[in-house]
């Protein structure tokens, strides 16, 4: 084991910006220091430190009790955290693909998640990893998992768009005595765009939270994720174009959900689009809008609309992921259509 | 037409008796044959209550089985300050719970749903925790708690803890997934586990030859790299020196292995079925009941003055009182109110309560 920090990793401590990607690192790196009782297991994190190079050099600094290859079975080794979590420890699982969690579906679901409520104690634990489209990744490497777990009680869930939101957010559910999922777009993983300098200081963002991206006053969108970006570069051409003023909430946790930041946003601009990555049907969108319907219904001036991706898995060829996931003409069309209203 | 496992069956055998008490005193020899009658006196006053209507959910006997559980727990180190062993037992392996420490109010607070239940009404019977004297309670897809356990244990060797990690299940739970995930994973990180499988001849009502093509459990032990024996589970010292054999070597750093209890559930999967006959031989029950541990224990220790008549009498008297007693103490025992179901989802938040339940309906409470 070595005692240096590896150089990649001090960025932040240099002044240097980082990339999302890069802000992970440091979280996960900053809270192994911290607390001893972190430790990581996942699919090729070892050696070759993650499909995505997120524990790059994190062997050789922590060793192989804190750093575990696991076999291929994110049943056992989430199982596995769970078991660890009811110990003390506070695990950090990294899931290869998020498309691969569903063997661990049983676990989180009927164990992990009611564990509290059972008796059986918190579970401290993190679920990470790579999701998202727009990679040509087909249906295996692509989806969005958020949806599968929003309907069970006791777990939180958490979805960056930023490298700032990043590294403070995942301090904070390494912190967090919940278990939680957190899903890392693996489009902004590496996005130039979203390189930025942290503050060099052991901040976190609270989970429950969303952030005012934008203010306006003509509409409001609802986002997340990497849609996060595509909804800032609509509401460019909506107020350039239209001189329409958009208003931008990034959830940032889905799970609590920030309900009033949506209903104090809904009753300031009167109208609601909803834009989200993950499939229609049964998509966060409609969550949103009931919550809206019930406490915000006399403030409305227009229908409730979202843009989503299509009921589908996702395709592989280009022309049919671009087709499938919702992109920035959509989101500029929608809100033309909902500030016409 | 049914189909039933033939009465030829070969695991009803009867086993040459061993007269030693493999190192154990005569007050702990006493204490085997106590462990065993709280097992089935606790059941039988379950099933009592059950039928007066104080448990709502379902009675699941382990008849022909209680040596499994009480042999194999009296081989652990069963301390409460959380230093000791971990178990994780099954619902039919109360006989361990209670050696660990689970005390008896609780098990029938937990079948009769109390608000003073340990998990205030949340969870049903044997589904309970106390990691200071070291037991988890399962959930109800039992394969699950090999990966539970393995994480547990991996932590004792992370930690450099000289404990170790025993978790029950049964011939059907072999069959899962999450089983075969658990125990690769545990074989691999060397965690120090025993797994207990408890061959019972049925999952439910299927046997296990269709649960499986192996005849016997510890066939599946070399797929995993691990030690595995096989032990007569209607012998319960036979069970416990399996159990300390392989605790042993476990704890001194082998990793992980399996025991086979091989017997019979004599009861229906639960109270709720209450006609096994029409799935099992019924020659076979009642080939099963001339193997029945506690009479083939109580017999033993006759034999070779391990206990007096007089003594084992006072056993039976005692542990049939204290059932009584605890069961009587648990029904007037409160039920949860309803409104608690809001809390302990989270650490650190609380679930909004149905809005039209407020003294005045209001949607925006939601």
């Amino acid at each position: 084991m070595s005692r240096e920090i590896p150089e990649h990793l001090l960025k932040t401590k240099r002044g240097e910006p980082v990339t999302m990607l890069e802000a992970i690192s440091e979280a996960l790196f900053e809270e192994m220091i911290r607390d001893e009782s972190v430790f990581l297991m996942g699919e090729d994190i070892g050696i070759y430190g993650g499909a995505f190079k997120v524990t790059r050099d994190f062997l050789e600094h922590f060793g192989e009790n804190r750093v575990i290859d696991t076999p291929i079975a994110e049943g056992g080794f989430t199982g596995a955290a769970a078991g660890a979590a009811h110990m003390g420890l506070r695990p950090v699982v990294e899931i290869q693909f998020m498309d691969f969690i569903s063997p661990a579906y049983d676990v989180i679901t009927n164990y992990i998640a009611t564990s509290n409520y059972r008796g059986a104690g918190p579970q401290p634990l993190v679920i990470r990893g790579p999701v998202g489209g727009g990679n040509r990744g087909g249906p295996f490497h692509s989806q969005n998992v958020e949806m599968a777990f929003f309907h069970t009680p006791g777990l939180k869930i958490v979805y960056p768009s930023t490298a700032r939101d990043a590294k403070g957010l995942l301090k904070a559910s390494i912190r967090d005595d919940n278990p939680v999922i957190f899903e890392e777009h693996k489009g902004l993983y590496r996005a130039p765009a979203l390189r930025e300098v942290l503050p060099d200081d052991d901040y976190i963002v609270p989970l429950g939270e969303a952030r005012t991206v934008q203010e306006g006053s003509d509409l409001t969108i609802v986002t997340y994720g990497a849609m996060v970006h595509k909804s800032v570069e609509a509401a460019q051409i909506l107020e350039s174009e239209d001189g329409v003023s958009v208003e931008i909430i990034d959830l940032r946790t889905l799970l609590p959900l920030d309900e009033n930041s949506i209903i104090e946003s809904v009753k300031k601009t009167n109208k609601l689009l909803v834009v989200h990555e993950d499939t229609r049907t049964g998509g966060i969108a409609g969550e949103i809008a009931i919550r809206v319907s019930e406490k915000a219904f006399e403030w409305l001036d227009g229908p409730i609309l979202r843009v989503t991706a299509i009921d589908s898995p996702v395709p592989y060829s280009g022309s049919l992921e671009d087709y499938f996931l919702p992109q920035t003409d959509d989101v500029v069309k929608a809100a033309r259509y909902l500030a016409a209203y | 037409m049914a189909d039933r496992t033939g009465a030829a069956d070969p695991l009803c055998r009867t086993y040459a008796v061993s007269d030693s008490t493999y190192g154990l005193s005569r007050a702990e020899l006493q204490d085997v044959y106590r462990a065993l009658c709280v097992t089935r006196a606790a059941e039988e006053r379950l099933e009592l209550l059950q039928k007066q209507g104080h448990v709502s959910g379902g009675v699941y006997r382990c008849l022909g089985q209680e040596a499994g559980a009480v042999g194999a727990a009296f081989a652990l180190r069963r301390r409460t300050d959380g230093t000791g062993d971990m178990l994780c037992h099954t619902i039919r392996g109360a006989g361990a719970l209670f050696l660990f420490g689970g005390e008896l109010i609780d098990y029938f607070r937990q079948y009769m749903a109390k608000g003073t239940s340990p998990t205030r009404g949340r969870e049903a019977n044997v589904h309970w925790f106390d990691f200071d004297k070291g037991f988890v309670g399962p959930v109800s897809p039992l394969g699950t708690m090999i990966e539970i356990m393995a994480g547990m244990t991996l932590s004792f060797r992370l930690r450099g803890e000289d404990r170790i990690g025993m978790v029950f299940y049964g011939d059907g739970a072999s069959s899962t997934g999450a089983w075969h995930e658990g125990l690769n994973f545990a074989a691999v990180q060397r965690c120090p586990m025993i797994l207990m499988v408890e061959n019972n001849q049925w999952a439910f009502s299927t046997p296990t030859h269709k649960n499986t093509r192996v005849s016997s459990f510890t066939e599946k032990g070399p797929g995993y790299g691990i030690g595995a024996e096989s032990v007569d589970g209607t012998d319960v010292l036979a069970v416990f020196d399996a159990v300390r054999r392989a605790a042993t070597r476990v704890r001194a750093g082998e990793g992980t292995r399996m025991v086979e209890l091989r017997y019979f559930r004599r009861k229906g999967h639960a109270q709720h079925d209450p006609h096994p006959q029409d799935y099992v031989d019924p020659d076979l029950i009642r080939a099963w009941e001339k193997k029945d541990p506690l009479d083939l224990y109580r017999a033993r220790m006759l034999e070779n003055g391990w206990a007096s008549e007089e003594e084992l009498v006072a056993i039976e008297r005692e542990t049939f009182d204290e059932c009584r007693e605890a069961a009587e103490a648990a029904i007037t025992e409160p039920y949860p109110d309803g409104p608690d179901a809001v809390t302990d989802v989270y650490t650190d938040q609380t679930t909004p309560h149905p809005w039209t339940r407020a003294d005045r309906p209001d949607p925006t409470l939601a």
